[in-house]
């Protein structure tokens, strides 16, 4: 187990260049940024070339690449284009993401396995049907909309909360914005612990369970959900930096201050610096995270092993 | 897991799909049934494959699931439903006779009247028209997506899962380096060179950045499938990593591939939307759901009826694909036979 | 910068990263009571909060409130009135001696002397700092030393033609003859600088230090500043609130929410989707107010099939199949006006608007668009591609909006359609490389409310803001005939013979003015919006 950890870390630092190097490129071929810079109007000249020297994007992509890499094993990630460091912006926005995932996260695995579990034993009943309806209203209704409608609702018509999260972002501010943000992950949470509980419930440790006159709560718990779960925890390990990052539509709404906005003004702007940067933290999450869930796969099923 | 499968009655998808399973297993000849997935290994390996009589063949699991599924009224309904939506995005004017870009501003956002069920939209577009026409745009994108990155995410995944080692690991970088990609820049520079007006593009896009999801998730299951007795009992007879792979551990490790796939066809044509927002997806006059919903949510709070037919419409191709993919779920699973 | 460009363009394509759609760039004015202090929605501004760098609404805002010029616009008519300057002469037009008055400081206590101002305009100047309105300085002779064009090395770190006479004078030696200089003196850009700039950049860039009615009490980058009325002030345009704390929204439909619920005192930009519910939501605490802004459809004259002769007809062809009422009616719900010239109505008529200038060639009318669009030889390619950048949600809508009207009056479903660009960079470097398929987005804000500057920026040849590249002789020479003008009535005709013939070449699309429009919360009163369209934060009352 310690080794095959260490074997992983390690394969971090292929990706970690790899990813970099994918995002820096990419940034780089949408063009030239400094066009955005001068409003609408052309630069003129002269300043913009002097721009260009000062954020070094006068020279060859792969020497910006270089410098950049150098600066961040130093741990400079650059200043954005208002002047601001790239590290001050991670320190603002991370933070407050990470509550919202967490957040989130705790939503989709409370009710969504949940009614998961529910809706698994209890297949083709009203509450099947039930969830089921909620789960396509989730699918085909944007995040969009249900947010601005729990926005104007929950904020404005009854006054529960406010409508916008203030820049300290608590937990209890979060519980809204982390309910949109999971409503779409915990359809797939739902129906991805229904479908296995369903599958599994007729396994033969359950009827042995079962047959041992073990407790009904305990079969479910013990044997039934933990055996259940590796496709729900794959899900959600996968879907932890799809939060993280791809938060832009909730973040906006409710106006968060987090990643998903920072990486959305970052990208809008061609502002290398601070895509890479963050681009480049959400990949170590993901790293950690899949690590997380491997190794998790073992504590749920203990046939499985690594060596 | 190679003794008799259980046939205690079982509870889903209505009472009715089960009666049909039960018939059809009796029907049919319930012991040769019982004999052929997975208790028949046992037996007639390792001559299989290439040998076995031909009689054999029509009863593997494949074909006991087809047979199980035209009897299974969910499947039915289901198929009907896709069958309507396959018709209309073909010929969209056997059921509208409008056309979906003429489109007269003074009637902006006007509800239900004569002619027009349901309303207008902010472009003063009727609705009905441009739900019926943009079925086309959205089930293809839909469909086709969800096809591709079903297919690589689940060969690529379940490969990785099966043998494991370093072609795991390779491939387990890969999609986390995918998995980093932001939609948005992903978006805004694979697509924003292209210039075709066709729906490849974007379909093309969304298999891109959407196979790691399920390679992910068939990985996984196919990791805890392997792990069977009935797998270990398989290749302990020799049986062959194809044969392996197709007989024992796919139908066992398919079901949260679909559960995954069937949810995700409609985020994908809710994706379509986000990528036209952004600049870079379809654009007009190209008619969809996506965009439709998309413009629709910003008047959310004076017409909502024009976010009501376009989000039931991809709300319905959602229910009829979760309904398909359930059936076909259930199909596949021996347990329940 | 060639030409009379002191220009900005429209900030909603600026403020586009920041999803907001308002424009603006002016402040303003009156006396004292402290007090309570009022929230207002805010964007992050895009550069840094120096005073010549600053190009966009949302970081102008806070220089209106923390610094005052030579000149200020008066928030109501626009005109540019004295504000630290006791007087400005001039014989020539060419130099001017600028007296400062006596009694202002900075509110570190430093004095505003004719030092800060020529200290803060050689820096803005020079090329090494990167300023993004050094243009503003092109005029004064000099320049082009501090900030040669084409790659040129900087040979000088000051504008030989600005000196330093004593402790309150100093003297402007332009580089060409320029009788307006003075009233171009208001815009930001031209702000007296303290000492403390200079010494401590850094942290003077992370709480500005300026001569205003407010000073920065906080300022947290990308999330709030604290403004507060500044007790020292000299003016007679003392803030009438305890302060200001300016918000960053990320989406303005949350900024109008919180207003509903009450967390937000001011929102000066109100969403295009909640524009219908405004008056149910706020009542009267709406203003929607003209302000400096036209938007127009520029054509790329650089590409033949929109240049060849006979392309005038086809042009204003288009021009007459856009239903500019209904959709200024039904898509911004009144928030805009049908143009029926190119300048803006907050110019006044003696300032040089004239109403129904554009005549016919404004008028919708299917049929006669059709007949035009016929006999110039069809539209180039059988479609029109309106290219417009998508990162703000509000421009495909209009296009939308427009293209419909096109076809319908044309009475062809694919006649034109809009041809988003992902990004507003990617969008100006197309523009810029040339690239633009058929017509495209184009809006401008007034920099101060003079018709030159309507004019001039926009469709001199070659003038800097020219992106079509629109050029004709006749024009040109009738702008530069106004500009040698020196009476004011007699510049004007001038300009608007001008006009007439950027109409007769329908040289650009007219669309619509754009207003500026502001919800209050009921603690408020006594709220305006400048021509400029930003709020009239020290004229506002709290409780």
């Amino acid at each position: 187990m310690g080794r095959y950890v260490v074997r992983r870390l390690l394969q971090m630092i292929p990706v970690f260049v790899g990813s970099t190097l994918l995002i820096f490129l990419m940034v780089n071929v949408m063009g030239d940024p400094i066009a955005g810079l001068c409003g609408d109007k052309q630069c003129d000249p002269a300043t913009a070339a002097q721009l260009e020297k000062e954020f070094g994007l006068d020279k060859p992509v792969w020497q910006q690449y270089l410098t950049y890499m150098g600066n961040v094993f130093t741990g400079d990630f650059g200043t954005a284009f208002n002047g601001q460091e790239v590290t001050e912006l991670m320190a603002t926005a991370f933070p407050v993401t990470i509550r919202l995932t967490i957040v989130a996260i705790l939503f989709e695995v409370v009710i969504g396995i949940t009614l998961g579990v529910i809706t698994g034993l209890r297949r083709g009943r009203p509450v099947d049907t039930t969830v089921l309806m909620f789960t396509l209203v989730v699918i085909s209704v944007p995040t969009f909309v249900t947010g601005l409608l729990l926005q104007l609702l929950l904020g404005v018509e009854w006054g529960w909360i406010k409508p916008s999260v203030s820049t300290e972002a608590t937990f209890g501010e979060l519980i809204v914005p982390g309910l949109v943000l999971a409503s779409v992950s915990l359809a797939y949470v739902t129906r991805l612990t229904r479908t296995s509980i369903a599958e599994n419930k007729r396994s033969d440790y359950v009827r042995t369970a079962v047959a041992k006159g073990l407790p009904r709560r305990r079969v479910i718990t013990r044997h039934l959900l933990r055996n259940s779960l590796i496709p729900v925890v794959t899900f959600i390990g996968t879907d932890i930096g799809a939060l993280m990052g791809g938060a832009i539509v909730t973040e906006r709404i409710f106006n968060i201050h987090g990643v998903g906005y920072q990486l959305y003004q970052g990208i809008l702007r061609q502002n290398t610096q601070t895509v890479v940067g963050f681009v480049t933290v959400l990949v170590l999450v993901f790293l950690v995270a899949n690590l997380i869930v491997d190794l998790l796969y073992a504590v749920l099923d203990p046939r499985i092993r690594y060596a | 897991m190679p003794e008799p499968l259980p046939q205690e009655p079982y509870t889903s998808g209505g009472g009715r799909a089960a009666e049909d399973g039960a018939i059809a297993a009796t029907g049919m000849g319930g012991a040769m049934d019982l004999a052929t997935s997975e208790g028949e290994t046992l037996e007639k390996s390792p001559g299989w494959p290439g040998g076995g009589d031909p009689q054999d063949r029509p009863r593997s699991l494949w074909s006991d699931a087809w047979r199980d599924l035209r009897r299974n009224p969910v499947f039915i309904i289901s198929g009907l439903v896709i069958l309507f939506l396959v018709l209309i995005s073909l010929w969209p004017s056997l059921i509208a006779s409008g056309n979906p870009l003429k489109c007269d501003l003074a009637k902006a956002q006007e509800g239900s009247q004569a002619g027009h069920p349901f309303g207008f939209d902010g472009q003063g577009c009727d609705v009905y028209t441009r739900t019926v026409y943009g079925a086309r745009t959205s089930v293809t994108v839909g469909v086709c997506a969800t096809l591709g990155v079903a297919l690589l995410g689940s060969v690529l995944g379940g490969l990785a899962g099966f043998f494991g080692g370093s072609g795991d690991s390779v491939l387990s970088r890969i999609t986390d380096i995918f998995f980093a990609i932001p939609v948005v820049l992903g978006g805004l520079v694979l697509l924003s060179v292209v210039t075709s007006d066709s729906v490849w593009p974007v379909i093309g896009f969304m298999v891109l950045l959407g196979w790691p999801q399920i390679s992910r998730i068939a990985r996984g299951s196919v990791i805890t499938a392997k792990q069977n007795d009935y797998v270990q009992a398989a290749r302990a007879l020799g049986a062959s990593h194809s044969r392996l792979l197709l007989r024992h551990i796919a139908p066992n490790a398919v079901a949260p591939v679909i559960v995954v796939a069937t949810i995700a066809l409609g985020t994908y044509i809710a994706l379509e939307a986000t990528l036209s927002y952004l600049g870079v997806g379809l654009k007009p006059p190209t008619v969809s759901w996506g965009i439709d919903i998309s413009a629709a949510s910003q008047n959310i709070r004076n017409a909502p009826h024009m976010l009501l037919w376009p989000a039931g419409a991809l709300a319905l191709t959602v229910l009829a694909f979760i309904m398909l993919g359930d059936a076909v779920r259930d199909a596949l699973d021996p347990k329940l036979r | 910068m060639r030409g009379a460009t002191h220009a900005k363009w429209v900030a909603c394509a600026t403020a586009a990263a920041l999803t907001a759609t308002a424009c603006g760039g002016g402040g303003s004015a009156s006396g004292g009571d402290t007090g309570a202090v009022l929230s207002s929605s805010w964007g992050d501004p895009q550069n840094p909060l120096e005073p010549a760098n600053t190009n966009e609404v949302q970081g102008g805002k806070v220089l209106d409130m923390i610094f005052r010029s030579l000149k200020r616009y008066d928030p109501e008519t626009g005109k540019a009135e004295d504000m630290l300057a006791e007087k400005i002469e001039t014989s020539d037009s060419q130099t001017f001696t600028i007296t400062v008055k006596d009694g202002w400081t900075f509110s570190n206590g430093e004095k505003v002397t004719a030092q800060s101002f020529v200290d803060a305009w050689n820096y803005g100047a020079s090329l090494k700092n990167n300023q993004k309105n050094a243009y503003f300085f092109g005029y004064i002779e000099g320049y082009d030393k501090t900030h040669p064009e084409n790659g040129g090395k900087q040979s000088a770190d000051t504008l030989s033609g600005l000196d330093v006479v004593d402790a309150r004078t100093f003297t402007v030696r332009l580089n060409q003859k320029f009788s307006t200089f003075p009233d171009t003196l208001g815009y930001p850009a031209y702000a007296p600088l303290p000492k403390a700039f200079f010494d401590d950049h850094e942290a003077w860039v992370k709480k500005p230090v300026g001569n205003g009615p407010y000073t920065v009490d906080s300022y947290t980058k990308g999330s709030q500043m604290s403004l507060r009325a500044w007790d020292g002030y000299p003016g007679d345009d003392k803030a009438q609130n305890g302060g200001v704390d300016l918000k960053v929204y990320t989406d303005n439909n949350t900024a109008y929410t919180d207003l509903m619920a009450g967390n937000l005192d001011l929102v000066d930009d109100v969403p295009a989707s909640q524009l219908k519910n405004v008056r149910n939501d706020l009542g009267d605490r709406y203003i929607n107010t003209p302000a400096g802004i036209i938007q127009t459809l520029a054509f790329p004259f650089y590409d033949d099939a929109w240049n060849k002769p006979g392309m005038e007809k086809v042009r204003t062809g288009l021009s007459r199949a856009i239903n500019r009422e209904q959709i200024t009616d039904t898509i911004f719900q009144k928030t805009r006006t049908p143009a029926t010239d190119w300048t803006s109505p907050v110019l006044g008529e003696d300032g040089g608007f004239k109403e129904g200038l554009c005549g016919d060639a404004c008028e919708y009318d299917a049929a006669a668009a059709k007949k035009l669009i016929e006999e110039g030889g069809g539209l180039p390619g059988g479609q029109v591609k309106i290219t417009y950048n998508a990162d703000t949600g509000s421009h495909g809508q209009w296009v939308d909006a427009v293209c419909n009207s096109i076809n319908n009056a044309l009475d062809n479903d694919r006649a034109c359609v809009g041809n988003p660009v992902g990004t507003f960079a990617d969008f100006r470097n197309q523009i810029g490389d040339e690239k633009m398929p058929g017509p495209f987005r184009a809006g401008w804000q007034m920099d101060y409310p003079l018709i030159q500057n309507f004019l001039q920026p926009l469709y001199y040849t070659n003038a800097s803001s020219n992106d079509g590249k629109w050029t004709n002789k006749d024009f040109d020479k009738l702008v530069d005939e106004a500009n040698a003008e020196t009476d004011t009535a007699k510049a004007v005709a001038k300009f608007q013979e001008a006009e007439e013939v950027l109409r007769d070449n329908m040289g650009a699309i007219p669309l619509w003015y754009q207003n500026g429009s502001a919800g209050y919360s009921d603690r408020l009163s006594n709220v305006k919006l400048n021509p400029f369209s930003v709020p009239v934060y020290d004229e506002i009352k709290v409780g």
